[in-house]
């Protein structure tokens, strides 16, 4: 039995966003519910245009016009935040809640020093002395591994790779000491070797803190090493969850199956990758059926009506009325 | 940096080059300034008298040599109808246009920028809507039309400000200026709104559409993930990065303000060096035509080499590519 006193660091429960456009509304992430532990790390993975990104601005609550939150509670530490005036917000973003964006070369600032830029998340927040600052700069810089960071304060971002890059900004996230962490795709424009490093580091620092972190992918391999839980999102709305194990051990949605089948490590050398047939339909006025169901070969009648989800364990849910047998094999 | 600023000085040189001669030949193209000079009932004699005393008797190439000659002694020559050395000519009137250019100046960036900045944040209010429609009027209107309306308006029907001529001047520090003047700043105001209406317009849009790429880009999202204030979000991180494309429209933007108010200043009378131009050019004054080129060119290399240093100082970017440059 969940404890009922002990509430999760990070509740979102049925989230809808959507982007009013001019040919009509597009329904990014419909419906969408997980929760975040103290100290885990959930692993959300889809392909482009599953929702993945809008889920976590989401949380932040820096989705633009013509995007809005259209309802749904998003509970952090059992507080909803979608009441809170932007006022309040401001306060919960950065040093309560931090993000890491994808793309390390867009991220920073180009005519600020980097220094300015990860004490700002600081001084935005906290009443500290110059030399606090400067000390809590210097240790967060160190944590991600940044080469003699006293010096490196005063240096501009075009004076670093991407892969520094990419750490200043996960010092400039952790330098708050953050409750929870969203990382959007945070090492998807990186040498793999580079990508290995953070993973590892992330990991560490997680355990080392206790915070939450919410990992963004499309790549279930990257989630695999570092997720306790993992989210699958389709077309806007998720279709399985359940622990790294389960999912990738034993995957139950038709959609993650395919999706665990299409990585090339998973194919016979030599043999053409299997892709997905079809492409993932259109977000605009969509429906509340299985967004797969068109791409499905387990498609049967009732799939284009809203999904029960059939919870298969208690970390376990799969949004599938034909779902394929367990695998014994797998 | 240095080596920079040598290349930099010897492109300059060879534009001023080009530039002479091809006002030497223009002006020879469009007529004998002999013609606009001496009075058609001039003597034979009297009227090869005063070709030779121009030096307009010797061949074109020649009269070039001669004036490159003069150049090198720092002499652009005299004017063939005051008879006075261009130079000084020039220098008179530099005055009057310096700050006409200074007041449509402020004018134009303190209105602008601030004016595009909110219509670049805010794009879909009413407000944003007005200013963009007075932007589009703005650069719609016929500048020389716009100042008679001017005029019309505040000089004849409230009948409230002068409009013509630059009023009483008062020199401080050593500088002579309208601006120092009550009387001055009312003849200048009518002129500088003349010239700033349209720079505005095209600044309004410059800093609108840099504001609104910026506070897309993700540094600015980033910036709201830290939960940094608004106040600080427009101050330093898009303000700091719109400064750019933003000074390269101000560098231009100033150089026209001093070198092309021709219109304006015939318009309203004022005394300055757009007016000197026109009235040359109709008497083929060939010796101040070019000075007043040279200078305008002049002024723009030091403006645009004024505008690469400030690049320098707000990108660090700039900073670093010059100096792994220079290196080489």
């Amino acid at each position: 039995m969940k404890d009922m006193q002990n509430v999760p660091l990070l509740e979102v429960d049925g989230l809808n966003t959507s982007f009013n456009t001019r040919a009509g509304v597009v329904r990014s992430v419909r419906n969408v519910s997980f929760e975040v532990g103290r100290g885990e790390v959930l692993g959300i993975v889809g392909e482009s245009g599953s929702g993945k990104s809008v889920t976590g601005l989401s949380i932040l609550r820096l989705i633009d016009p013509p995007g809005k939150i259209v309802s749904g509670a998003i509970r952090f530490d059992g507080e909803d935040l979608i009441p809170l005036s932007e006022r309040q917000m401001r306060k919960v973003r950065g040093a309560r809640i931090a993000m890491v964006f994808q793309n390390p070369m867009m991220t920073l600032n180009p005519v600020q020093k980097i220094g300015d830029q990860i004490a700002e998340a600081l001084t935005e927040h906290e009443r500290l002395s110059a030399q606090e600052v400067r000390a809590r700069c210097i240790a967060a810089l160190e944590a991600v591994g940044i080469p003699s960071p006293e010096e490196r304060l005063n240096a501009y971002p075009h004076e670093f790779s991407g892969g520094m890059r990419q750490r200043i900004v996960i010092a400039t996230a952790l330098v708050t000491r953050p409750d929870l962490i969203i990382a959007d795709e945070p090492t998807t424009a990186l040498d793999v070797t580079i990508q290995a490093q953070i993973i590892h580091q992330m990991r560490q620092l997680i355990d080392q803190t206790g915070a939450g972190l919410i990992w963004i992918s499309h790549d279930l391999a990257t989630l695999s090493e570092l997720a306790d839980r993992i989210v699958v999102m389709y077309a806007g709305t998720v279709v399985e969850t359940g622990t790294t194990a389960e999912i990738i051990g034993n995957p139950r949605h038709p959609y993650t199956r395919r999706l665990l089948a299409s990585v090339p490590s998973a194919n016979e050398p030599g043999q053409p990758l299997r892709q997905i047939p079809g492409i993932m339909p259109s977000l605009l006025d969509i429906g509340d059926g299985c967004p797969f169901a068109s791409r499905c070969d387990r498609r049967i009648e009732g799939c284009e009506r809203p999904i029960p989800a059939e919870r298969l364990s208690p970390s376990r849910s799969v949004w599938c009325i034909n779902m394929p047998e367990e695998r014994e094999d797998a | 940096m240095l080596v920079y600023a040598f290349r930099r000085m010897g492109q300059a040189l060879l534009v001023l080059f080009a530039l002479t001669v091809l006002v030497f030949v223009g002006v020879w193209m469009i007529g004998n300034p002999a013609d606009a000079l001496i009075s058609p009932d001039a003597s034979m004699a009297e009227r090869e008298a005063a070709i030779r005393a121009l030096g307009l008797d010797k061949p074109l190439w020649q009269q070039y040599l001669d004036f490159v000659g003069g150049l090198m002694q720092g002499d652009f020559g005299n004017s063939f109808i005051y008879r006075e050395p261009v130079t000084q000519i020039l220098a008179s009137r530099l005055g009057a246009s310096l700050e006409l250019a200074f007041a449509a100046f402020v004018l134009a960036v303190g209105i602008s920028v601030p004016l595009g900045l909110y219509a670049g944040l805010y794009p879909d209010t009413r407000l944003s809507q007005a200013i963009m429609g007075f932007s589009l009027i703005g650069v719609s209107i016929p500048q020389f039309w716009q100042g008679m309306v001017l005029i019309i308006l505040f000089g004849i029907w409230l009948a409230v400000l002068p409009v013509g001529g630059r009023g009483d001047t008062a020199t401080v520090f050593g500088i002579t200026s309208s601006l120092f003047t009550l009387d001055g700043l009312m003849h200048l105001l009518l002129p500088a709104v003349n010239m700033a209406l349209l720079k505005m317009s095209l600044l309004i849009r410059v800093t609108r559409a840099a504001v609104m790429e910026v506070k897309g880009l993700d540094y600015v999202r980033f910036a709201r993930a830290k939960g940094v204030r608004p106040y600080r979000i427009v101050t330093k991180h898009i303000l700091g990065n719109i400064m750019l494309p933003l000074l390269t429209v101000l560098g231009i933007e100033i150089g026209n303000l001093v070198a092309y108010a021709v219109i304006t200043e015939t318009v309203f009378s004022w005394p300055g060096l757009g007016r000197l131009l026109i009235s040359s050019i109709q008497v083929l004054d060939r010796p101040v035509i070019i000075a007043y080129l040279c200078f305008t060119a002049l002024l723009f290399i030091v403006l645009n080499l004024i505008v690469d240093i400030l690049y320098t100082v707000v990108d660090p970017r700039v900073r670093d590519a010059i100096h792994s440059g220079g290196a080489k």
